[in-house]
């Protein structure tokens, strides 16, 4: 439920970051004036095919983009401040400490030539003034509290001695070894086995629980998301197209995008109905004309491909940016 | 009438991407070394006391006759030169094909069979990979005696391994693939899957590797024949040129070693070229990683 | 770890004995030795007084059983042309070479290192055209010629350094730059892969993500990562090094195990040349087992085969 008497924890205003390359001549872009707000304690859900802009939207927000892309315009207000002005000795400051990021693919995150516990051991070196001594006490609580059993054993092994599901469980108490106050989780469980996968997201939920965490997750799996979160962002070609509560979305779902991605999910519905959506995501460097969309909506009309969309905001929690948004539909 | 559709020949391809400078240097060398005779060249080995150590023909004492000055048995440098990369090209190429025979049959069998074959095979490859070439051609030099067939088998004794390792792992990691496995499962016979599935798909490795070694080849032997151990006296090679020349750089004839020396550089650099060059186009994924 | 290092020497202790399998059969393939000891026109009396005296008499596996066990104890014969121990002989000789071979390390490792770094960091491309016609040139460049060029213009023309000589930092330079010039092609090219293959990593963002400093990504993360595939190579480098130092201490008249060799081949003095070799494979087998182990110790992931 969102409190708007409450200031929102992280608030992004018309984001937009390019990737240049070739000199210049070739601009993808990825994100494209994305605006969202993410209060303390809520649990988001960012979802969209791959390539619409949900990593870089991680990256864009943390200042940890790879050469050649650039974070060409808007805020990002955290903590009051403006993520986007401060240099790269200040971001340190706040990667880790305040805001954490689990990558996708967990078996690669850790460094294979130093154990976990030096892995878990420096990041809390580094962002607390915590005595060497203690250091060892707390990895071994994390490791107890990502249900790592033999903890001591395991601060000594090395990344490649330990299972896919256990990798990912020290790269969550990595991320979370300096009590960071938004946790940002890239497809975590892409690479799993779904019964892994569903002990995981319980893991988090109770974590998320005890601690008060906000988590911003990023993923495509539907199941997920229901299982998972309160609200949803959904996002398309660099734009963000809708935001709604989890249940309305499922409900009622208002782009025709959501609706094709809903319909296209194996984890909901009546599996005789599904149906992929037909075509594919746009060439970032070579956007349509009018709303990013129109090329494979079923509902597209004139205006459609001719001008960008409107935003609308349909209700307190519900907003959409579509011409034709599906309001009436059931 | 029927448009059919030919894929681009390989050879007009590869005349077309090859690296030109290098190329062209690889045929002028090559080719006057294989017709050097027909060339109108001073005697290679019998020389004019009378014009020994004339400069080349840009300096005051030298004359074009001389192009590129002589040595101190009055030789002429070009004529040498020319000659010269005859031996160097002869002992360079046999050594890399026989080493890379060798080395391939090797490779082949080690990785296919694996087990106790692999395990032998492997330690002697470490054992060659541990002895010092130029130590040990100079080891046989002193048993056998030097001679062009003698560096050309010494030298292939010590190659050979370095293509036996590279087709190994190669080899390994063929046999995990499909149409190997499936090949087996028919029944097709061990050598039959080493013939018709491994040897193809290792050819690009070697000759990529081959065109690598050459240049290696050359040098080594040059080093080999300038040590002495190489190619004998009097026969025209680049090694004794400047074996024979070293002594007279304090005394200012510079041609002596330049020349050769330069010849070498500027042959195994066009070889070296065209192999990188060969290991691109040969296979666009791979990767710098030795 | 145990296991693996166990192993290690055990594999070791084979290559060895291979080794001078290896040796010993060369020694024999060709004519029979006593003609090489002998002198020109020996008659068959002296032949045969020469192989009792040699024990060339005795079978073969008798013979490389009396070689090997008299190697272990360090006994190599006597040299012909000194008269004295071999072993004691390689051993003065051993220290020049050592000295010429850990500069020329030294040299290749910091241009190859430095030049790589540079390539992968890509911010200038005349920097990098250099750095690849300065490879080039190593690479394809005879050794010796390179330290008779120099010698040419550094000690002739510009008169600054000795052509030859023992005992300084002078007499040192030009030789284990000759030496190490070939080598730094190698490691330029492995510097640039390796580190381009670290620093897109995904353990190298994640360390970023975490929040660390970049010198602690780069410096701690990324140099342990990217030296494993250095060193591999520089072991792999150090036999075809010392190869190269025979001819370079030659033209230079260094002191050292290469030089002694070249004269062992000229003098004909066969139990020289034989020790030599045969010294230098089995410490190259037993530093390639050290190689090995540091390897090991970087990247934990090797210990377990």
């Amino acid at each position: 439920m969102m409190n708007n008497e409450k200031k929102p924890l992280l608030q992004i205003t018309n984001l937009s970051t390019y990737f240049f390359s070739f000199g210049g001549k070739r601009i993808v872009k990825a994100l494209d004036r994305v605006s969202f707000e993410v209060y303390e304690a809520e649990k988001i859900a960012i979802i969209g095919e791959s390539g619409c802009g949900k990593s870089t939207l991680c990256f864009s927000i943390l200042q940890v983009l790879p050469p050649g892309a650039k974070v060409v315009g808007g805020k990002v207000i955290f903590e009051g401040e403006n993520l986007l002005e401060k240099n790269q000795k200040e971001m340190n400051k706040i990667r880790g400490k305040k805001i954490a990021m689990i990558l996708q693919d967990s078996m690669v995150s850790l460094d294979p030539v130093f154990t976990i516990g030096e892995q878990i051991g420096e990041t809390i070196r580094h962002h607390t003034s915590i005595k060497s001594v203690h250091i060892q006490e707390k990895i071994i609580q994390l490791l107890l509290s990502f249900r790592i059993s033999e903890p001591m054993k395991r601060a000594k092994q090395y990344p490649h001695e330990l299972s896919g599901g256990m990798r990912q469980r020290v790269v969550g108490a990595i991320a979370l070894s300096c009590q960071p106050r938004i946790l940002i989780a890239d497809e975590p469980t892409t690479n799993l086995d779904v019964t892994i996968q569903l002990q995981y997201l319980n893991l988090l939920k109770e974590i998320q629980k005890n601690t008060g965490l906000t988590l911003l997750f990023i993923t495509h799996n539907l199941g997920i998301v229901a299982e998972l979160c309160e609200r949803v962002i959904v996002m398309y070609a660099g734009k963000i197209v809708e935001k709604s509560p989890v249940i309305d979305l499922f409900d009622t779902p208002f782009h025709p995008y959501t609706k094709a991605l809903l319909n296209s999910s194996f984890e909901l519905g009546d599996l005789s109905k599904k149906a992929p959506i037909k075509g594919e995501p746009p060439d970032l460097a070579n956007l349509p004309t009018g709303c990013n969309f129109h090329p494979r909506c079923i509902f597209k009309d004139k205006k459609c491909q001719m001008e960008d969309p409107p935003e609308i905001q349909l209700s307190q929690n519900r907003w959409v940016k579509c011409w034709k948004p599906l309001i009436d539909m059931k | 009438m029927n448009q059919i559709q030919f894929r681009s020949n390989p050879v007009i391809d590869i005349l077309k991407k090859i690296p030109k400078g290098p190329a062209l240097i690889l045929i002028i060398l090559i080719t006057s070394s294989i017709f050097a005779d027909f060339l109108p060249l001073h005697n290679p080995e019998i020389g004019n006391p009378r014009k020994r150590l004339l400069p080349p023909f840009w300096e005051e004492r030298g004359t074009i006759e001389y192009p590129l000055g002589t040595d101190t048995m009055g030789r002429d440098i070009l004529s040498r030169l020319v000659y010269g990369a005859r031996v160097s090209l002869i002992v360079a190429f046999g050594a890399v094909i026989i080493a890379s025979i060798i080395g391939t049959v090797a490779g082949v069998i080690s990785g296919f069979f694996g087990g106790w074959i692999d395990q032998i095979i492997m330690r002697f490859t470490d054992a060659w990979l541990s002895i010092p070439m130029v130590m040990f051609g100079m080891l046989m030099a002193t048993i056998v005696g030097p001679g062009v067939f003698n560096i050309i088998i010494i030298m292939s004794l010590v190659f050979w391994t370095r293509y036996a390792r590279v087709i190994r792992s190669e080899t390994l990691s063929l046999k995990t693939r499909d149409f190997v496995q499936l090949a087996f499962i028919a029944g097709c016979s061990k050598l039959w899957i080493m013939r018709k599935h491994i040897l193809p798909n290792v050819m690009n490795s070697v000759i990529t590797l081959a065109s690598l070694q050459i240049g290696i080849a050359i040098v080594v032997e040059a080093s080999l024949t300038f040590l002495g151990v190489g190619v004998p006296s009097p026969k025209p090679a680049w090694g004794l040129m400047l074996s024979e020349g070293r002594g007279g750089l304090t005394a200012g004839y510079w041609w002596l070693v330049v020349f050769p020396g330069g010849t070498i550089a500027l042959l195994v650099m066009s070889f070296n070229i065209i192999g990188d060059w060969l290991r691109l186009y040969l296979d666009p994924h791979y990767r710098n990683i030795e | 770890m145990k296991r693996y290092i166990i192993h290690r020497l055990f594999l070791s202790i084979i290559v060895v004995w291979i080794v001078s399998i290896l040796i010993f059969i060369a020694t024999r393939i060709g004519p029979d030795p006593a003609y090489i000891i002998a002198q020109p026109g020996a008659d068959e009396s002296e032949l045969s007084s020469i192989r009792q005296r040699f024990g060339l008499d005795k079978t073969l596996a008798l013979q490389y059983f009396i070689f090997i066990s008299r190697a272990i104890r360090g006994d190599f014969g006597e040299s012909s042309y000194y008269g004295l121990p071999v072993s004691k002989i390689v051993w003065n000789h051993l220290l020049a070479s050592l000295v010429l071979i850990i500069s020329a390390k030294i040299i290749s490792l910091s241009i190859g290192i430095v030049a790589g770094i540079i390539s992968a960091r890509r911010k200038g491309d005349w920097l990098d055209n250099i750095i690849k016609w300065f490879s080039l040139a190593g690479l394809s460049m005879p050794n010796f010629w390179i330290a008779m060029l120099l010698i040419l213009i550094f000690s002739v023309k510009l008169k600054m350094l000795p052509t030859s000589g023992y005992g300084n930092f002078s007499n040192l330079i030009l030789p284990a730059f000759s030496l190490g010039w070939y080598f730094s092609a190698g490691y330029t090219r492995i510097t640039y892969s390796s580190l381009l293959q670290v620093l897109n990593s995904e353990y190298i963002k994640f360390v970023r993500i975490k929040g660390l400093p970049e010198i602690i990504v780069i410096g701690k993360h990324g140099l342990k990562n990217a030296l494993i595939p250095i060193i591999t190579l520089a072991g792999m480098n150090l036999v075809v090094m010392i190869s190269g130092a025979v001819a370079v201490e030659t033209v230079f008249a260094w002191p050292g195990l290469g030089l002694l060799i070249y004269n062992g081949a000229v003098n004909r003095d066969f139990n020289i040349v034989q020790a030599v070799v045969l010294f230098i494979s089995v410490m190259m087998v037993m530093i390639n087992l050290l190689i090995d182990i540091l390897y090991a110790y970087i990247d934990p992931r090797i210990r377990y085969q």
